[in-house]
């Protein structure tokens, strides 16, 4: 499948993870990896280019940095303007019907913060309902979200392996080598889920 | 007049000549100008009563290359490059001179001779091997770099050893030639060390706080050719206050230079003096051809080649232990060996010099002479030899030790009101930028702030190239000259394909004409700023900030759409009213642009309202589930 990357991210450090993380997505053959921040330094989004890059996309990945339990404005301006009426919805709209959405998001809170009983109350899923909710919308299948938790204190090696599997997971959807059905089962991705998900 | 006519000629056609084909031999100028002093001299015999009053005049190709050496010491790099240039090169020198002088007085030669020739023996050609290097790209190399900081060492060892050549001589004997009589003679000795240190101070002096108020006047007055002529009046000044006092002029001129290195006319005069340096050098170089006599060839051809021979093995048993000694080994260690194994051209300074007191005999000199120029005509051969080790010894770490490229230059040509604001956000980012402008005034302004700017007009190719073209990442175009940033633009592409170059253009005209000459990126002078102006007047009619935003972005976005539609109309060589093209496609600029000329606001509101505005109401109410908007 066609795959396409937006990824936002609005102060690329050297030591950033979702740096690397979009670095290692550029080298994978023949999908689309989209810095937003660095297409549009001044928020002006040329719509019409995003629509016609979404219709030639199977698979539209969503890849930031969680910032206050949502997207980096750049991504919600993205969502604002690109996901028109009689485009993305509406009678006349639906044309991104079909697609998958998949979300991967790096958060500060440890995945104990996010359960019923940790400091943000509610587990990771239900902070990313908005971008859920938008996708089913659009009539587009809206796939576990792929987590990396505590990223700023969890050990090198964890770290690594979740920069790792990035490009494996983004191979896999382009290969078609991904079970869906069986990725459905799970609330979150992890590393250990993915390995299992990408056949082949 | 015709007799000077003929002397001009006969030398430089000899000199393009010769120098065109050893040049295409690869065996540098020098050579060259050699060859066409032996052809005008030896061989043809032209040159017998020119060769006196020719060769004074020459010798100030020497002093004026001691000025350009001075004006190219960078403090800044001599200093990175202390340990070579100060451990490598200064054994490299002692070194040689002492196995040098001990194999002369071993051969019969007076210590004098000995010496002498340890001084021309330890002394490498600076332009071949600097030349060779360039041309093979191991200029940056371990080798390289260690040659280079040799090679700079012997500029500066080359002043004592001028110092030296008089005190080995008896007092009294023949001063160097080309002086007239010195004030110091009928001086006491304290008096005339006094005066001698007095003159090095005035020259010191004088090139600070004296010439370059000057140079502002001439510059402000914008006379190109007094310029060059006050260049040279100041060589030729402090050549004769030099030789005044018994001092080298060279050393005077070398002195003058390094004052110099630190101004903002430093690269304006190194364009000026260059020229004459060279040719004058030249010329200097075919004296010393001409003197060279064909039968002393004939009969010692035996002594020269092994002299010959002798010395390059000498400097390569001196040169490559040390190299080893301070880690330049294997491949890099034999590049810096054979690279620097000959005698350099400042051999041949040294011998006039020893000949004029009367150190040398003639005959000793013509075949020292010989000795030299075969090495030179060596050099090539040992660069070949250079690559065939390198071959053999497969050297993989010298690859891997590949230094890193040294951060490409940032050029910025006009340091006016443009200029000036680019160049101090780069600076606010930590970017040092070369910044060239031809007002002296503001060159002087912006170096009070501490920018490394020079004087001079950016357009002059040979400007660009000492500023580092060639090596420079990025030019930054912001002269207000629309000719002239053509002109930069063009050349600067032509001779580093892989520059970014932004360019200030003054309208859409000159847009199209910088896009032709290969710019990177363009900005209209004043685009932006009347953007700026029109939101700004927009607010004040009460549009909501955020609005204005919104509107100024996509007027400029579908402006500059419109101008990339446009340029494959726009003949850029044509005046814009005279081109019927330009006038037909300026209707076609743009469904914005026409529109908003013609005070319609339709198709623009509705491209800044589109993503916020509300679909119609009862769509809203047909789609369950709309977003959620208040």
């Amino acid at each position: 499948m066609r795959v396409l990357v937006l990824f936002a991210h609005p102060a690329q450090r050297k030591k950033s993870i979702n740096l690397a993380m979009a670095d290692r997505a550029r080298l994978v053959e023949g999908i689309t990896v989209a810095d937003l921040y660095a297409e549009y330094p001044r928020f002006s989004i040329d719509v019409d280019r995003e629509q016609r890059r979404l219709l030639t996309h199977d698979v539209i990945v969503f890849q930031f940095p969680l910032f206050w339990y949502s997207t980096p404005a750049l991504l919600k301006q993205w969502q604002d303007l690109v996901l028109e009426y009689g485009f993305a919805y509406g009678p006349a709209g639906k044309k991104l019907a079909g697609k998958h959405a998949l979300v991967c998001v790096t958060t500060g809170g440890s995945r104990d913060d996010y359960s019923a009983i940790g400091g943000n109350e509610h587990p990771i899923e239900e902070f990313l309902l908005p971008l859920r909710q938008t996708s089913l919308l659009c009539g587009m299948d809206f796939l576990p979200p792929f987590v990396l938790h505590a990223a700023n204190h969890i050990e090198a090696s964890r770290v690594q392996a979740h920069i790792e599997t990035y490009p494996l997971l983004l191979t896999a959807l382009r290969d078609d080598h991904f079970d869906f059905s069986a990725a459905h089962t799970h609330q979150v991705l992890s590393v250990d889920d993915l390995v299992r998900l990408m056949g082949g | 007049m015709e007799e000077l006519a003929f002397y001009a000629f006969a030398y430089l056609a000899a000199a393009v000549f010769t120098v065109i084909i050893s040049q295409r031999l690869g065996l540098g100028t020098v050579v060259g100008y050699i060859v066409a002093g032996v052809i005008i001299g030896p061989v043809l015999q032209v040159s017998t009563g020119g060769t006196g009053y020719l060769e004074h005049f020459s010798e100030f190709g020497i002093v004026m290359m001691l000025f350009l050496i001075g004006l190219e010491i960078d403090p800044q790099m001599v200093w990175k490059l202390r340990t070579k240039l100060l451990g490598l090169g200064g054994l490299q020198v002692v070194a040689t001179v002492c196995l040098l002088t001990a194999l002369g007085v071993a051969l019969g030669f007076t210590w004098q001779q000995s010496v002498l020739f340890g001084f021309i023996g330890a002394l490498s050609s600076t332009a071949i091997v600097l030349q060779t290097l360039e041309e093979k790209g191991v200029l940056d190399s371990d080798g390289g770099i260690a040659g280079f900081a040799v090679l700079l060492f012997q500029d500066f060892a080359v002043i004592p050893m001028l110092a030296c050549i008089p005190l080995m001589t008896d007092a009294g004997s023949a001063a160097p030639s080309g002086h007239g009589p010195t004030l110091l003679q009928s001086l006491p000795g304290w008096a005339s060390a006094l005066l001698t240190l007095a003159a090095v101070a005035f020259v010191v002096i004088a090139g600070q706080y004296l010439s370059r108020p000057v140079f502002r006047v001439i510059a402000l007055l914008r006379l190109r050719e007094i310029f060059t002529a006050m260049a040279l009046l100041l060589v030729v000044a402090i050549s004769l206050l030099m030789s005044a006092v018994g001092l080298s002029p060279a050393l005077g001129a070398f002195l003058g230079g390094v004052v110099l290195a630190n101004s903002e006319f430093k690269h304006e005069l190194q364009n000026d003096v260059e020229p004459f340096k060279g040719l004058l050098l030249g010329l200097f170089f075919m004296t010393i051809g001409a003197k060279i006599d064909l039968a002393i060839l004939r009969d010692n051809w035996l002594v020269i080649c092994a002299a010959t021979l002798g010395l390059v093995i000498v400097k390569v048993a001196v040169l490559l232990p040390l190299g080893w000694l301070f880690k330049i080994r294997a491949a890099a260690g034999w590049l810096f060996a054979l690279g620097l194994a000959q005698a350099g051209e400042f051999g041949f300074v040294l011998l006039s010099i020893g000949r004029d007191r009367e150190i040398l005999t003639e005959q000793m000199t013509s075949v020292s002479i010989l000795v030299i120029t075969m090495g030179m005509i060596l050099t090539p051969s040992l660069f070949a030899l250079y690559n065939r080790i390198a071959v053999l010894i497969d050297d993989r770490q010298g690859q891997a030790e590949a230094e890193q490229p040294d951060e490409a230059t940032i050029i910025i040509a006009g340091v006016g009101r443009f200029g000036q604001i680019v160049n101090r956000m780069l600076l606010a980012n930590g970017h040092r930028a070369v910044v060239l402008d031809y007002r002296a005034d503001v060159v002087d302004d912006v170096r009070r702030f501490g920018v490394r700017s020079f004087f001079g007009d950016a357009s002059r190719p040979d400007l660009l190239k000492s500023a580092g073209l060639a090596k420079a990442g990025l030019l930054v175009v912001a002269i207000d000259d629309r000719e002239r940033a053509n002109e930069i633009v063009r050349h600067a592409r032509q001779h580093n394909p892989d520059i970014i170059i932004i360019a200030r253009a003054y309208d859409r005209l000159h847009h199209y004409q910088l896009m032709e000459a290969g710019a990177t990126h363009i900005v209209r002078e004043l685009f932006g700023s009347s953007i700026e102006a029109a939101g700004l007047a927009l607010q004040s009619l009460g549009m909501h900030p955020y609005e204005v935003e919104k509107r100024k972005s996509i007027f400029v976005e579908e402006d500059v759409a419109g101008l990339n539609r446009m340029a494959s109309l726009v003949d850029a060589s044509m005046r814009a009213p005279d081109n019927p093209t330009f006038i037909a496609g300026f209707n076609d600029i743009g469904r914005v642009i026409e529109s908003a000329m013609r005070g319609e606001r339709a198709i623009y509101d509705d491209i800044v309202r589109r993503g916020w505005s509300l679909p119609e109401l009862d769509e809203v109410h047909s789609v369950q589930n709309a977003k959620d908007r208040i």
